[in-house]
């Protein structure tokens, strides 16, 4: 890889120990995607902030990098472990409050926007067609490469750390033009979210880099969110193409026997003991669509609805917060589904949830079975 | 040599592995001591070692661990492997550990015990001391 005359003076340690370590992430990555230089980058977002996911050496490093480590960038933020506002409702160790915190402060020390959210595309304003940002959350990388025209590698917490504290990222793989040398035909007929998760999931098994899709009609927000965080979960792929008519590349069939594979694999049980909604987070149109359906209804069981702190505040103002909390429903910012400390296997035998990556990380991280229902089958069967 | 994903230059005891590491499941972040007892480095340490193995698996999350079996002073001074994964590629560069990858041939020529010179800026990058 190519560097100019200041990247390399500050990988020899020119510019201090933290440009240091920030070069040598950029570079290990880049040779090992065949980068062939560093480019600039406008945005950053990084993982690697739930205290369950880094743990004590997670914590301990950013401690230690805080000290002096700036962002250069617009620099935003994953979920963490809880929503400080109602955190003593569930039963979390000190301990894990403590270091969480720490975390926290470490990110804000650095200059990183506290957004906690899975969905920076749904928070932010998206800069302009062809933008190079850095996206650590898969399911915001593939998003962005897909629907906001924005360009970013699938990467790691430490290469969005790194881009975010030089502004630069190395140039390879999605960053440049590419197309998909595989097309899923989708033969699934009437689809919902769920099916468009167990879609995602499917593509990102067969998928690698780039995945083209054909047969699908229009996705509402809350499917383009489904699909993305399905494959997200299950493979490297970062990005969709809908083309109809790719001639050069491989077919693949999504059909019913396809999608029973996924569910088969994912749906555990055929009853849950408490619903989740959001894993990625709610954004405020699911969220006012949402008070909508459940008027005059309300769950039989605990509801635990997982949004970005900027959305729970403006449901707050708008009244759609009430109407849920009216529900049953408990409003949790700043977490999410995926990986959270709230759930555990002593507590709850099942959840039922109609996101595939909430499914799959509940069963493989939390140890606890999943029954998975598209929203409307939720409200259906949940509420009374 | 195929790549230099993190410069430098040391010189230490080979270390071999055949099987792949994982280093957030498997390796215990103060002592750098393998606790998986399925791994042909069941209880070793990978501490002061020129660790030579396949290739890193699982969380990227890993990249911590490495960063802190060198903040423990129990990490290897080099690694060296046949494919490169951003966990090891990451966590090398976090830590300021050398990492090349080899090809096969090298790989096998590379025999648990023995000492070696690794020098990534040199034209022949691994010297045997007999």
């Amino acid at each position: 890889m190519e560097l100019t005359r200041e990247e390399e003076s500050a990988l020899k340690g020119e510019q201090g120990e933290t440009m240091q370590t920030a070069y040598r992430i950029l570079v290990a990555t880049g040779e090992a995607t065949d980068a062939e230089k560093l480019i600039p980058i406008e945005w950053a977002h990084l993982s690697g902030v739930n205290y369950n996911t880094i743990g004590d050496a997670g914590e301990e490093f950013l401690s230690s990098i805080s000290k002096d480590a700036r962002v250069k960038v617009k620099t935003s933020l994953n979920p963490m472990g809880f929503d400080i506002d109602n955190v003593s409702n569930y039963n979390l160790e000190d301990n894990f409050i403590s270091k969480q915190l720490s975390i926290k402060q470490s990110y804000e020390t650095m200059g990183v926007i506290p957004s906690f959210s899975c969905i920076p595309y749904e928070i932010f304003d998206i800069p302009k067609e062809g933008t190079q940002v850095s996206f650590a959350e898969s399911n915001a990388a593939i998003h962005a490469n897909s629907f906001d025209n924005l360009k970013t590698n699938k990467e790691s917490a430490f290469s969005a750390l790194a881009s975010a504290l030089t502004g630069k990222s190395p140039y390879s793989s999605l960053r440049k033009e590419t197309s998909s040398k595989l097309t899923i035909q989708m033969k699934v007929e009437n689809p919902n979210e769920l099916t468009y998760g167990m879609l995602g999931f499917f593509a990102g098994k067969v998928g690698n880099e780039s995945v083209n899709i054909s047969g699908i009609g229009q996705m509402d927000r809350r499917s383009c969110k489904s699909l993305c965080g399905g494959m997200g979960t299950s493979g490297t792929c970062a990005k969709f193409n809908f083309n109809e008519d790719d001639q050069e590349s491989e077919k693949i069939d999504f059909d019913e026997a396809e999608m029973g594979k996924v569910y088969d694999e994912l749906n555990t049980c055929e009853k849950g003991d408490l619903i989740t909604l959001g894993s990625p987070q709610l954004g405020l149109e699911e969220i006012s669509d949402l008070a909508v359906r459940l008027k005059g209804r309300s769950f039989k069981k605990r509801c635990m609805i997982f949004c970005p702190r900027a959305v729970k505040e403006q449901a707050t103002k708008l009244g759609h917060r009430n109407k849920l909390e009216k529900a049953g429903c408990e409003i949790l910012s700043d977490c999410c589904t995926c990986l959270t400390p709230l759930i555990k296997k002593e507590e709850v035998d099942g959840v039922t949830t109609n996101s595939i990556k909430g499914a799959y990380y509940l069963k493989n991280s939390n140890g606890v079975n999943v029954n998975l229902k598209s929203l409307s089958e939720i409200i259906k069967d949940e509420t009374k | 040599m195929k790549k230099t994903l993190v410069k430098g230059k040391v010189k230490g005891t080979i270390l071999k592995s055949q099987n792949p590491i994982n280093f957030l499941g498997t390796m215990d972040k103060k002592t750098g001591i393998i606790n998986d007892e399925y791994h042909d480095l069941f209880k070793k340490s990978v501490k002061d070692t020129i660790l030579v193995f396949p290739y890193g698996i699982g969380s990227s999350v890993g990249a911590y661990t490495i960063y802190s079996i060198k903040s423990n002073n129990s990490a290897p001074l080099a690694m060296i492997c046949k494919k490169v994964d951003l966990t090891v590629a990451t966590g090398c560069a976090l830590a300021n550990i050398p990492l090349v990858t080899i090809t096969e041939e090298e790989f096998s020529s590379l025999e648990n015990g023995k000492e070696i010179l690794l020098d990534t800026e040199s034209s022949s990058p691994i010297t045997f001391f007999e």
